[in-house]
This record gives structure tokens, sequence and C-alpha cells, in this order.
């Protein structure tokens, strides 16, 4: 029996209330989160529910917990298409060498260059700010990154002896990634999948903070720390709540993919 | 005796804090000037018994008896006080001449820095004195050499980057675990040969550690047979190798191509009847 | 091949990916809605006016041409004027480049300072205590909001402490201890979550070299234990920390973007911001190839700094 690491262990059970709360949102949160309420008007913690209410009276726990609902939805959106476009081209790079190869190069070089803030202004201007536009804009910095982690992982698959017997066996490169490569790599993915999906959250909250993300009233971490930054100095304490729900998602996907990691490769356990 | 070590026993201790014994109570002496072959295939402990003797043990490891160096135990003394032992009075030759060497420094450089550290020599000294020793080891074209980086040399001039390195302070004692074990044959010969010249003209006592006892053989006064951790044969290398006392030193022997054990005995030395 | 060739082979490798770029850049900008010269204009312009800006400014010519004419200028350095500030593009984008260059250098500078010595000691000794504490820094460091950062330090060292003011930027003719003051908190706030990134890198390198075979040989010669790992295990652990420092530039310029409009610095990224409120699209293309720019050359860099660290990559490559 293996011992399951303390990250796993941290990170999964973060992640889980992360996902969970997102869900219930759906369905119940203390007070309605987009209700305004003006006589509990930047009211604190324990005086408006758990966290207080923001500058239109809003419960901020309600906010906290629908926000957690938009985040996770756009970063796992993003990350879902982002990394299934990056790992299509990893492996096929791994498969095909030569001129696809080298394309693919050029294209991760590309877009490498595009952080997704940068994107999203420049997508902003073609599409205006909103929800897709965060979702293409995060999506599109997840290929290179797909790309790069599943095409060195499929091509160490290529190179090991049962593969060399698949293609002996007149198996094309399109069965044996998927028969083989895929099943293979699919740890690695599945680590990488747990941290982008966190990096994905920080961006999320980034672009909604400057405005770039999903249009109000529907909450989101970034904005309300947008807002609590005009009322930094009367309610200091709207400033907290949502920084420490964004950091807390982000470390808990973090650690879910670490642990993960240590779980199914023990060498890179100590140098990671 | 200018080393004397006493029931040297290492254990190391693994992840789950169970340890493991790999050396079990060794004895052995060295007089001054004298070399010492220790032979045994890998797991032997050899290599765990020199870096015992120069303090450089993983940090997992555990050492207990007595290392007696110039009338001081090794296993105890504090480490600043190893610090200045090491390099001055002991030094060290490794196996792998490729991964030995700090591949972002230059020769020189690197054989001028035991020469600064320990007699505070200035940086041009230090360069002139890692020239000298570079020509001592035979290093063709030493002006230019010393400003190359290992990557630029051979397998067997790094080895001889590597003697230059431990001679450079003229030690007491020099350990050399398996020098030549990752060099061509060709090359072999050349570095034993600079290495038992060296030793000799210097007056410095040598510890030889190797699996191949034709290396042995070559230079070393005296054998010690070494097999999972415990001494199985210990003596005069020529009467080891002659008249072998034990059955792991004989299986050793036969192991040996026989055309090697041939040239053994025509050259390797002068036995009473020849 | 000789390293010469390769370098060459290398510049034009950036350079063709500059060009598709610029390209791509130029067409979503093109399909972007909104006229520059209804913009500029007004939406009560007469059509016949707009029409005479349009043909001024040159937006009648065909696409292709008009993309050559912005790659012609951005050599030369005329990148038009802007929409709203009626001003050259070119000065525009420096004018703010005198308050993100130093702002990212400076963030550069103090993550640096965190991350290299906590990294390094972190590494020596796996499962110390110290090696938590860079554990524990590095995985929150990673975690927490750049921009939330800068927050914090407002509530901190501006309003509770007012030992730094809150936000803006008084220039640098007022003297530069007056413009560096004004960046000390964003370029912490800049700097705390790549120092965790740094962090994790050093010190698994560090860890990595430590157990090479040339650190015994240092300790054999009689160094210590400090003095092997500054001398030669550090230098040899740079190189992936250095790779680090050049795929970090993406997150930099991203947080530089953040971190300006928390501190109300006129930097590039708050122009940029601005500009796309205001559909400055002109303002915008540059502004985005400029970080694009910025990207490549960083990455060119570094490949120069991989030859200095490890003298292999010099003859080898």
């Amino acid at each position: 029996m293996k011992r399951i690491p303390l990250n796993l262990w941290l990170g999964g059970l973060i992640s889980t209330l992360l996902v969970g709360s997102a869900v219930l949102s759906r369905f119940w949160t203390p007070e309605d989160p987009i209700k305004m309420n003006i006589l509990n008007r930047l009211k604190g913690p324990g005086d408006a529910g758990l966290l207080g209410a923001d500058q239109i009276g809003r419960d901020v726990f309600s906010m906290i917990m629908a926000g957690g609902w938009t985040s996770l939805g756009i970063a796992l959106t993003a990350t879902i298409i982002g990394g299934s476009i990056g790992t299509l081209i990893g492996v096929t790079a791994a498969a095909k060498s030569g001129i696809f190869e080298k394309a693919s190069g050029w294209i991760n070089s590309v877009l490498f260059a595009f952080p997704p803030i940068l994107s999203a202004i420049l997508l902003g201007a073609l599409l205006g700010p909103g929800g897709l536009t965060s979702i293409i804009a995060i999506g599109v910095f997840m290929i290179p990154v797909f790309t790069r982690i599943s095409r060195g992982a499929a091509m160490q698959i290529w190179s090991r002896d049962y593969i060399k017997a698949a293609k002996m066996a007149g198996k094309g490169q399109a069965l044996i990634t998927i028969e083989h490569v895929l099943p293979n790599i699919s740890a690695q993915l599945l680590v990488q999948f747990a941290i982008q999906t966190g990096l994905g959250i920080l961006a999320e909250a980034g672009l909604s903070f400057l405005g770039m993300g999903i249009a109000p009233p529907t909450p989101s971490w970034g904005r309300m720390l947008a807002d609590a930054q005009t009322y930094i100095s009367t309610a200091p304490h709207l400033v907290l709540a949502p920084g420490i729900a964004i950091a807390l998602a982000v470390l808990g996907l973090n650690l879910l993919g670490d642990g993960l990691r240590d779980l199914t490769d023990p060498r890179r356990k100590q140098a990671s | 005796m200018m080393l004397s070590i006493r029931d040297l026993r290492v254990s190391f201790e693994d992840s789950s804090g169970d340890s493991t014994e790999v050396v079990h109570g060794i004895n052995l002496d060295l007089a001054r000037g004298e070399s010492l072959g220790i032979v045994g295939e890998s797991g032997s402990g050899k290599s765990v018994l020199s870096l015992a003797t120069i303090g450089l043990l993983p940090g997992t490891a555990r050492a207990s008896g007595q290392i007696m160096f110039e009338g001081q135990d090794l296993l105890t003394l504090p480490e600043k006080q190893m610090c200045g032992l090491r390099g001055r009075k002991i030094g060290m030759i490794f196996q792998e001449p490729m991964s030995a060497l700090n591949p972002a420094m230059t020769v020189g450089a690197q054989i001028a820095e035991g020469l600064r550290l320990h007699k505070g020599m200035s940086q041009s000294d230090a360069k002139t004195e890692a020239l000298r020793l570079l020509e001592m080891v035979q290093i063709p074209q030493a002006t230019q050499r010393i400003n190359s980086y290992p990557h630029e040399m051979s397998g067997g001039q790094r080895q001889r980057v590597g003697i230059a390195i431990a001679i450079a302070l003229k030690p007491d004692l020099l350990i050399a675990d398996e020098p030549t074990t990752a060099l061509d044959v060709t090359v072999q010969a050349e570095i034993l040969d600079i290495l038992d010249d060296l030793v000799t003209d210097l007056g410095i006592s040598l510890i030889l550690i190797s699996h191949d006892l034709g290396v042995i053989a070559r230079i070393s006064d005296r054998t010690l047979v070494m097999y999972k951790g415990d001494e199985m044969e210990h003596g005069d290398t020529e009467r080891v190798l002659r008249s072998p006392q034990h059955d792991y030193t004989r299986k050793l022997l036969d192991a040996m191509p026989s055309r090697a054990r041939k040239s053994l005995d025509q050259t390797g030395m002068e036995g009473p009847h020849a | 091949m000789t390293p010469a060739l390769k370098h060459m082979r290398r510049a034009a490798g950036y350079l063709l990916i500059l060009l598709v770029t610029s390209f791509l850049i130029f067409v979503l900008i093109e399909a972007a809605p909104g006229d520059p010269a209804e913009i500029m204009l007004g939406t009560s312009a007469q059509a016949d006016t707009v029409a005479a800006l349009r043909a001024d400014l040159g937006l009648d010519r065909p696409m292709m041409v008009r993309y050559a004419s912005w790659i012609a200028g951005v050599v030369t350095g005329d990148l038009g004027q802007s929409y709203t500030y009626g001003t050259p593009v070119a000065e525009l984008i420096g004018d703010r480049l005198a308050v993100t260059v130093p702002l990212t250098l400076l963030a550069t500078i103090i993550a640096i300072c965190i991350s290299l010595p906590l990294g390094v000691w972190a590494g020596s000794r796996p499962g110390a205590v110290t090696d938590g504490v860079a554990t524990v820094f590095s995985q929150f460091g990673i975690a927490v909001p750049n921009f939330w950062i800068g927050l914090l330090l407002i509530l901190l060292f501006s309003l509770s402490l007012g030992w730094f003011p809150a936000g803006g930027f008084p220039g640098w003719d007022d003297g530069i201890d007056k413009g560096i003051m004004a960046l000390i908190l964003p370029s912490i706030a800049l700097a705390i979550p790549q120092a965790a990134v740094l962090t994790r890198v050093t010190r698994a390198a560090v860890i990595e070299v430590a157990n090479e075979d040339f650190v015994r040989t240092a300790r054999a010669k009689g160094l210590g234990r400090n003095r092997a790992l500054w001398l030669h295990t550090v230098p040899n652990a740079l190189l992936p920390v250095v790779t680090m420092l050049g795929l970090q530039i993406p997150f930099l310029i991203s947080g530089a973007v953040l971190v300006e409009n928390v501190f109300t610095l006129p930097g590039i990224g708050t122009l940029a911001y601005q500009a796309l409120s205001q559909r400055d699209l002109i303002v915008i293309q540059n502004v985005v190839l400029m970080f694009a720019i910025i990207v490549i050359v960083v990455n060119l860099i570094v490949d120069g700094l991989y030859a200095i660290l490890d003298p292999r990559l010099r003859t080898r490559k």
C-alpha cells in the first residue's frame, strides 16, 4: 500500500471543497449573490452575513460561492479546449517528425508570445470583453504548454520496445497513438491539467479584475477585488475574501497536481 | 604508522529508518611511502572504506571504529579540521573523469583552487604551480591546456588533471578509487605509470582501489581482498597473488584472462624464482 | 555547422516568428469592429469627411499594402498617430516604457534576490526546516495573484503605515528617488510570484547538481560545505534557473499590466488597457506587437546567457 502524499491529500481536500461549493452555489447560497440590499452596504463580517456585504449590499459569502462557479467554469473550459488542442498537436508531432514537428514548434513560439492578458486585450478589440474572450485568451496560452508536455512524453513512449513490436505488427501511427501512447501519457497530462486549471483560475481573476472578464452582474472573484479597491480605505475587509478564495483555489489545484505527480512518478519527488 | 584503521564499520540508513551494515569491521595499517591495493568486486565496500577515510560519506551513512591518521581519529575530528586535512594531507582521485571535474571551470582554475585555499597562494602563483603540475602529469601543451574546460579534453587527459588536483599539495596519503576503470585500456597503463612514478618520487602513501587484480599488482606493495564488507585476505601483493590463501582470491585470479595472468607472472613482480 | 551560422539561423527563425506574429495581430485588429476614421470624427460626421480622413490615414489601400507599410513603419520607428491622444504612437509607447521597464527590472532583481538564497539554502539541505519554509513560500507565492498582493501592500504600507505612496507616479524629472519610491510596492507585488517560481526551480536544480561527482571532488580538495555549494554547485545549477527566467517573461508582462492598474502607474500595461476601452486600435496593435518583440528578444538573450553559463554549449552548439 502506497501512502498518500500530504500534498495530494491537502490538494484533494481543497479542490473538492472548491468544486463542491461551486456546484452547490447553483442550487443554494445563503443569500442571492446578485441581490442588492442597500441597508447592508459595506457592512463588516458578522454584521451582514459571514463575510460582510459589498458596496451595494450584496452578501460577500454568497458572491464568493457563486464566483467559484464562474472561475472554475471558465478555467476548466479553457484548459479542456486548450489542453485537447495542445495534446493533439503534441502527440501528432511526436508521431510524425519532420515538417509537422517543425511547424508545431513555430506555432508554439508564436502562441507563447501571447500571455492571456495580452490575448484578451487583442481579442477584446475584436469580440469585446466577456466570458468567451476569457476562455479563448486563456485557452490559447494552454496550447503550447500541453503541446510541449505531451510531445515530450509521447516521444519517450515511441522509443519503447513494445511500440516497435506494434509497428512490426503493421499498426498505423494513429492507432498506436490511441492504443499505446495516449494511455501511457495520461498520468502526466492529468498532473498538468490540474496545475494549468489553477493557472487558468489565476488568469481569469486577472482578466475580470481588469474588467475584461465575464460581464456583471455574474459574480467573479477578480471583479470583487476591483470593486474592493475603490472602497479599500472604508471597507478593507472586502479585499480579503476574494483574494483568499483565489489563492486557496490555485494552491489546492497545484498541490493536487504535485501530489498526483509524486504518486505516479516517485523519482521526481525529491527534485520537483 | 601513518594510517591505522581499527574495526571500521559503516552502515547506511534507508528512508524508513532501517540500517544496513556494508563494512563489517575492517582493520588495516599503512606506513609512510607504502602502497596498499584494495581489491574486490562492486559492493565489496571498498569505495565506502575510502570515502570514510576522507570523511565524505553520504549523510545517510554512519561509521564506527577508528581511523587514526597521523595521531588523530578522523571519525571524531570536527568538520572544520577535516577540511584542513582534505586536499592538503589526504588527496583523492575518483573513478569517473567525465563527471569528477566541474564543467563550468577551466582545469587550471580547478587545480589552483586547492593551492589558493590551503596555501593562500596568489592567483598568478597558483596558476604557475598548476602549470607545473600539468607538466608533471604529462599533459602535452600544458600552457594552452591550462585554460581548457574539461569537455575539451579526452578521458585520459581529464584523469591526469584529476591526479594533478589530488597531488597538488603533496599530501601524505593519496586515495585512488578505480582511477583507470573508466579509461581505454591503452590509456590505463599510462595513467598507472604516472601515478606510480609520482607517488614514489614524492614519497606519498597510496591506497589504490580496484576490481582489477592486474592494476593492483602493478603498483601496490600489499593487497587487501574484500568481499561484501569483510576482509578475505591481506598480505604482501606478491604472496597474495602467488599463493592465495582464500577461495575468493583464487576465484578473482581465475576470473582474469589467462594472458593477463601470464604477463603478471613475467613483469608484475620479481618472484623468488624469477 | 559553424556557431556563427547556427546563431544566424536561429535569429532568422525568430524573425520569421515575429513576422507571423505581427501578421496575426494585424489580421485580428483588421477584423475588429469600428472604423478608426469614424471613431476619430465621432458618429455625427459627414460621410465625405470620413472618406477623406480614411484616404488621409491610408485606410483605403488594400490590406496587404497597409500591413507592409505598418511593418516598414515599425522598422523605421514610425508607428502612426494615436486616434485618441493625437500624438505619435511611438512617442506614447516610449513615455510609458520609462515606467514599465524600470518596474519589471526592479521586480526581477527583487525576485532573484529572494529566490536565489532561499532556493540554494533549501536545496542544499533537503528536508530541513529551511527547505520546508521555502516550499511553503513557493506554493503560496505561485497561488497568490500579484494584484491582490498589491492591494494588501497598499492596505499595510500606504494606508496603515504611510511609508509609501498608494499609487500614481511622479515621473523621473522630480528626482530618481521619488520615482523609485513609487515603484517599490508595485515591484514587490510583481516579484513575489516570480520569486516563488524561481525558488522552486533553484531548489530542484541545486538538489540535482549537489549529487554530481565534481562537487565531491571539490570537497576532497578541502573546500567546506558552503564554499563547494556556492563555487561549484550553484554556478552549475543556474542553467535551469535562467531558462525559467526566460519562460516567465510573458507572466511578468501580464503581471505588469495588472500591477500598473492597481497602483495607477502610467505604464505600457495601462496604455494598452486604456486603448482597449477607447478602441484606439492602432495603439493596441503596436503595444501587443511590442510585447511580442520583448518576449522573443528576451528568449534570444537567454540563449546567449546559456553559452556564458555552460562552456560546453560554446563549442558544441
